[in-house]
């Protein structure tokens, strides 16, 4: 347990802490926007309209081929080069992750609206409700239940994947723990062990009740 | 886009890209023995082995493999485990994909039905002929699609290597970047990379899926 002490110094957690909340910034936000823009288009995508279903459905094979990282890198360096117009680490991986979740939310609201039995349509249109109408008050509703447990899982996704923003130089908790370990190089020799595993266990505690609650979900209203 | 400067350097992509290959190769196939040897040990009810097993995939699974890796190759040198760069990345993806494997398989062993295995009971096999020639043969069909899944999630994790030190297409595209400044072209053949690579498998992969779905029906 030799130099384990790092982990108590006031200073380390509060540094550590206020990287992690850098981290968990980019997931809520790009969460947030993914929820309601997955919304939007996983409705657009279950109409029957063959030419959008298959422009979102190419918009999502795009994203989805290419490793995360690349995203970054696009957006990160190429984006600056194209436009001209200098784009922040943290902006470039919000843009990335909300672009990805909307995507991926996109085709768990499809895969949830669509498994809707027709019959439901059907007795809304009857009762004289309009598209718009059907939608919002009885499919997304019916829907949700399906598509929670996946958008749930989604979400623990995200917010491990963000931990990748520190290769496009966001001060994120990876940051931070670098610079702690540089700090403590002379002094504290197990300094890496210690802080690398604390950042392991940090992921674990957010992520672990996330799945959890997830697969309770799907159990339940699976 | 400066074309000669693509001609001029784009062996340095391949040999990243076969290192790519390489890493996704050794992960991959750990993964899936990883995987089975999991699903196996849930089958045989192995006493003492089980809750090690579920603990490792809840550990596995709630982490993002970067940090995996950074434990890995920062972290336990300090314990005196000193692993080199490679055989880091190669732990780290059998680490994490083992759960994902070991989850896909068990999505498969649970779809068939137990009146399957009564039957291999009532004409006399043992369980672990019931495990290789009723339950394995259905269990994989049901899993296929999502082993695939793993597959190239998998191909695509290795693009985060370049933090062990290892020269993968991420760290070539980043180094290109900062020496010379061809951002454009350094990002097209970065692209351009994983297409070549991701591409042809995830098809190959699509199209073993139909086959093993047709002969089912």
């Amino acid at each position: 347990m030799q130099g384990v002490n790092i982990l108590f110094e006031q200073e380390t957690l509060m540094r550590l802490m206020q990287g992690l909340l850098v981290s968990l910034e980019i997931s809520v936000i790009s969460i947030i926007i993914s929820v309601f823009g997955g919304l939007v288009l996983g409705v657009l995508m279950s109409l029957k309209n063959k030419p959008l279903y298959w422009l979102l459905k190419i918009c999502l094979e795009i994203v989805r081929i290419m490793p995360t990282i690349v995203w970054l890198f696009i957006f990160y360096f190429g984006l600056t080069r194209a436009t001209g117009m200098h784009i922040s680490a943290f902006m470039a991986s919000l843009l990335v992750f909300s672009v990805w979740g909307v995507f991926e939310m996109m085709d768990i609201v499809r895969g949830a609206v669509v498994s809707i039995p027709k019959h439901q349509f059907e007795s809304a249109q009857s009762l004289g409700l309009n598209k718009f109408k059907i939608y919002t008050y009885v499919i997304v509703p019916l829907a949700f239940r399906r598509l929670v447990p996946g958008a749930v899982n989604l979400l623990s996704r995200m917010i491990k994947t963000t931990s990748i923003v520190v290769l496009i130089g966001v001060v994120e908790v990876v940051k931070v723990g670098q610079q702690i370990i540089e700090r403590h190089v002379f002094t504290n020799n197990m300094a890496p062990f210690w802080v690398y595993g604390f950042i392991f266990f940090l992921y674990f505690i957010i992520c672990y009740p996330i799945s959890k609650f997830s697969k309770k979900l799907e159990e339940r209203w699976g | 886009m400066d074309f000669d400067f693509i001609a001029k350097f784009y062996p340095m992509y391949i040999k990243a890209g076969i290192l790519t290959l390489e890493l996704a190769f050794l992960g991959i196939f750990f993964s899936i023995t990883i995987g089975i040897l999991c699903m196996a040990i849930r089958y045989f009810h192995i006493k003492p082995l089980k809750p090690l097993v579920t603990g490792y995939i809840e550990l596995s699974r709630n982490t993002p493999l970067l940090i995996q890796l950074f434990f890995l190759y920062y972290g336990l040198p300090k314990l005196g485990i000193n692993l080199s760069s490679f055989s880091c990345a190669v732990i780290g993806l059998a680490f994490l994909g083992g759960s994902y494997m070991a989850e896909s398989f068990r999505l498969g062993y649970e779809s068939v039905r137990i009146s399957q295995i009564e039957a291999g009971l009532s004409i006399g096999l043992n369980k672990t002929q019931i495990l290789y020639h009723i339950v394995s043969p259905q269990a994989f069909r049901v899993a296929l699609p999502s082993i695939s899944a793993n597959v190239i999630f998998l191909l695509k994790e290795t693009s985060i290597v370049s933090i062990v030190a290892l020269a993968d297409l991420v760290y070539v595209a980043k180094d290109i970047i900062g020496l010379y400044y061809k951002t454009d072209e350094a990002l097209f053949m970065l692209v351009m990379s994983y297409l070549a690579i991701i591409l042809p498998i995830s098809f190959a992969l699509s199209i073993w899926e139909k086959r093993m779905a047709n002969a089912r029906s």
